[in-house]
């Protein structure tokens, strides 16, 4: 069936089965290396977007029932002249990450709660990325890079 | 919407095209063994093999070591750079290609710095004392009187200038290395010591093509292998009429127990699978052990002293104590599933994977398909950390399957989370047993250590009888016989051989060739039990000499750098001051990685709930001294997820089985540490830039596991002695 998906500020007239989840429209369709697959089933945040600026899991989440909706994925957090997103430059300041696997979905998951809560307390960002994992042991880096971003927002 | 890409985008992700290669046509001689070489250089001296100019300045660096996440393509980088007078900036680095770069082995054991990065050290200072006699001869100038920065020789006297690109730029030196060239002094030296950003970073935080998940190519796609449902089981019979006739279905291909279907679309390759496991029967293979530490004490062994030593004095000991120690079967469990993309265009088949061991990947993946080595090309792509041999070369096997059924098309793989859990090698289960006969001070006189494993090592290493779908085909690959590693390495029993300066000691490993259950390396192999068991029966005679479990290790040590450790750990936690607040203890391990890589100690406070007994680690500290430091920030990021995956693996991880079947399956199934969960970590290093470097990858997996329990026997008065120290296990001692 044909939908029309609204990923990074331009729309796409997508053309893919009915029950096909986002992370495959996003991954496979649209070629985007951000959302990644880590188990399919909702449980590591591997595959995290914001759906109209909420962090959703793109591979539970059916790409037919985002019409209408803004889906934004790593690559869209940078500005259009390609000036990194204050995230994205907290992560690398702090060399968070090893593998980096994990680490777009870390990012998406703090956008998230960042715009919800802009001045988050350590124990915030750790509640907010639980359901994230990681398996390198990058958490404290993490949360340092959460801080920094937030900081650098707020001033 | 979709544009095609390119093949040539393709290949941009993998590093290796931003420059062109004069190819892999240089053969060099069987590698000589010269003395003064570093091992990795001695078995391919040829210079061209690891360092290449090119005329537009650009300095390419060879190496056959790989990024797992570890940072070592940045730490080879800065000690190129150093030795050859370049920015970091004008390097690129080619890693992990069959056909490029100089064969190094696996990347594993904690000994890229040691011998891939002494190897890349020693070629990059014969490099430079080349170009500078080359450049003097042009120049004719003293050789002494010529600086570098940055690539240009400059003559201090004169003001004549030169390039090492205008010298050779592009050419070949076509010299070996001789072991004659000193490199730098550590007062000299720049770039290394000093806290480099990752060169793989950025592309990774920015969703640029980095990781062999994300290779695209107009001619990709999807394909999936349908996994026996129980560890052991063949395939009886299976309908594939429908599945082959499903939309976008291109293939089904089965060879054997071997099953698996290719799709255009990776939606399509997932739907196909799970249509394909529906159809197709399977019958059990031989029970799976019910109790697996029963199963290790019950089967034969191979039986080794792998250390004795006689005690001098025959002074009968005043007591005798012993404990018996578990560690059970735990996963590599990447977050990212095993992933490859293999091509075969009838001449050659190339396989873009994130292998440990390219190269002997490579070799078994030829033996599988029948083909010559040479027609096997692995290149090395980035993919989720592994932390040892997991489902990556398995899934090389499956996608080269699936690409020979398929000339002409890009065949990508990735296993499913299920097929990671269920099928990938788990750190084996061990059984530990120590005895020590102590005099009237609680010292140690008779120290008797004995521990039951089955193999730590089933990486391919050239044997298609070693990847899943090897053995699976209709004319199986048998798996070899498992070896235990002996000295200095060691295998199940790396870091059996205790530290402490007992005067009588003896070790034994019995080894069980069985492997009801798949295993390899995972991080650390046997140490991580070893040490957990060593460390924590010291503390326990520590506390039965009523002796401070930093001031009993100290005493009982020789060894100064290893003293030094614990010393800057207990300070940095503040153990001599330590204020007990109820339900908190602390916890103080120790250990040499393998006795012969880096030093490690780790102190931890715990708080353990008195309702729910759950075990909460507060703050870690870890001190290391790993020699010579290349990246400071590089390896005490590595110590800290080590210390934090540890802890993941000792308070909350078994792999659970029944008769049958697999039942840790997806996450739920088997949690790891969370954000809440993970302690502040305080790394100290003790940086030694005159001494050799001591690779300290998995340094930190033993000794947290040790401080774990000994800090929960503080807090507690209860000892655990089976991993994971779990709420229920608590419970149940406090009975
Ligand atoms: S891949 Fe979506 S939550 Fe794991
Ligand atoms: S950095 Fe590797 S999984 Fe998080």
């Amino acid at each position: 069936m044909a939908f029309t998906l609204n990923v990074n500020g331009a729309s796409h007239v997508i053309n893919e089965e009915e029950d096909i989840p986002l992370l495959y429209v996003l991954r496979d369709t649209l070629r985007l290396n951000g959302a990644k697959y880590g188990c399919g089933v909702g449980q590591c945040g591997a595959c995290t977007v914001l759906r109209d600026g909420s962090p959703v899991r793109s591979c539970v989440v059916p790409a037919v029932s985002l019409q209408g909706r803004e889906v934004t994925t790593l690559e869209g957090l940078r500005a259009p002249d390609g000036a990194l997103h204050a995230l994205q430059r907290a992560f690398l300041a702090e060399q968070a990450g090893q593998c980096a696997y994990c680490i777009p979905g870390m990012i998406l998951s703090a956008a998230g709660l960042l715009r919800r809560k802009p001045s988050p307390t350590e124990a915030d960002i750790r509640t907010a990325l639980d359901a994230n994992l990681c398996r390198c042991g990058s958490h404290n880096r993490i949360v340092r890079a959460v801080q920094r971003a937030a900081a650098e927002l707020a001033e | 919407m979709s544009a095609p890409v390119s093949r040539r985008s393709v290949l941009k992700g993998s590093l290796v095209l931003a420059f062109a290669l004069a190819g892999p046509d240089v053969a060099w001689a069987a590698p000589a063994k010269k003395n003064g070489l570093p091992q990795d250089l001695a078995r391919t001296p040829g210079l061209d093999a690891w360092i290449r100019i090119g005329e537009d300045g650009v300095v390419t660096l060879m190496t056959g070591k790989v990024e797992l996440g570890q940072g070592i393509l940045t730490a080879l980088g800065q000690l190129c750079a150093e030795e050859l007078d370049v920015e970091p900036a004008r390097l690129r680095v080619l890693s992990g290609d069959t056909r490029v770069c100089p064969p190094e082995g696996p990347t594993a054991g904690s000994m890229s710095i040691p011998n891939g990065g002494a190897a890349v050290r020693q070629a990059s200072a014969e490099v430079r004392a080349l170009l500078v006699d080359m450049a003097a001869k042009r120049l004719r100038v003293p050789a002494k009187r010529l600086t570098v920065r940055d690539g240009t020789l400059q003559d201090s006297g004169g003001g004549a200038r030169i390039t090492y690109w205008e010298l050779v730029g592009g050419k070949r030196l076509q010299r070996e290395a001789t072991g004659t060239v000193a490199p730098k002094p550590a007062s000299q030296r720049k770039q290394v010591g000093r806290p480099l950003p990752r060169v793989d970073l950025p592309a990774k935080v920015t969703g640029e093509t980095r990781f062999v998940q994300d290779l695209r190519s107009d001619r990709l796609v999807h394909g999936r292998v349908v996994r026996a449902p129980t560890p052991g089981a063949s395939l009886v019979a299976v309908d594939s009429a429908r599945v082959a006739a499903m939309p976008g279905v291109l293939k089904v291909v089965r060879d054997g127990d071997f099953l698996g279907v290719i799709a255009t679309r990776e939606w399509g390759a997932v739907k196909a699978a799970a249509a394909l496991a529906a159809a197709a029967r399977w019958k059990d293979g031989a029970p799976l052990p019910g109790d697996p530490h029963a199963w290790l004490l019950a089967q034969p062994t191979q039986d080794t002293v792998i250390h004795s030593v006689e005690r001098p004095t025959d002074v009968a000991p005043t007591r005798t104590l012993e404990a018996t120690y578990r560690r059970p079967y735990q996963m590599h469990a990447s977050i990212g599933p095993s992933c490859a993309v293999a091509e075969w265009d009838g001449t050659t088949m190339t396989v873009h994977t994130h292998s440990q061991s390219v190269f002997e990947t490579a070799e078994a993946l030829a033996k599988m398909l029948g083909l010559p080595k040479e027609q096997v090309h692995c290149r090395h792509q980035d993919g989720s950390g592994c932390y040892g041999h997991n489902g990556a070369d398995d899934v090389a096997a499956d996608a080269a399957l699936l690409a020979r059924a398929l000339p002409g098309r890009a065949v990508r793989v990735q296993w499913s989370r299920e097929d990671e859990h269920t099928n990938e090698p788990y750190g084996p289960a061990m059984v530990t047993r120590v005895r020590a006969g102590v005099d009237a001070n609680g010292d140690v006189l008779d120290w008797d250590y004995a521990l039951w494993s089955t193999a730590h090592g089933t990486r391919p290493g050239g044997e298609p009888g070693n990847l899943l779908a090897g053995r699976s085909l209709a004319k199986p690959f048998a798996q070899p016989e498992p070896k235990n590693g002996g000295p200095p390495n060691y295998a199940a029993d790396r870091n059996a051989i205790p530290l402490y300066a007992f005067p009588g000691q003896a070790v034994t490993t019995h080894f069980v060739k069985a492997m009801p259950v798949r295993v390899s390396s995972l991080r650390g192999l046997g140490a991580y039990a070893n040490v957990f068991s060593i460390e924590s029966f010291v503390d326990e005679l520590a506390h039965a000499a009523n002796a401070d479990p930093a001031a009993f290790r100290l005493r009982q040590l020789r060894d100064d750098r290893a003293k030094a450790v614990i010393v800057r750990a207990t300070e940095r936690f503040g153990w001599a001051g330590f204020q007990r607040r109820p339900h908190h203890g602390r916890g103080l391990a120790f250990a040499r990685y393998k006795n012969l890589a880096a030093y490690c100690a780790v102190c931890l406070e715990v708080f353990v709930s008195p309702d729910t007994h759950v075990p909460r680690v507060v703050r870690a500290v870890i001190a290391a001294d790993a020699g010579e430091v290349v990246n400071p920030d590089g390896l005490a990021n590595q110590l800290e997820g080590g210390l934090i995956q540890s802890l993941s693996w000792s308070l909350k991880e078994a792999v659970r089985f029944d008769a049958r079947r697999i039942l840790s399956r997806d996450w739920e199934g088997y949690p790891i540490l969370t954000f809440s969960e993970a302690p502040s970590v305080d790394v100290q290093l003790i940086d030694r830039p005159e001494e050799p470097f001591l690779g300290a990858g998995e340094a930190s997996q033993g000794p947290t596991a040790a401080a774990l329990a000994n800090a929960v026997f503080d807090a507690t008065g209860l000892r655990v002695r089976d991993l994971p120290l779990t709420s229920e296990r608590l419970k149940a001692l406090r009975g």
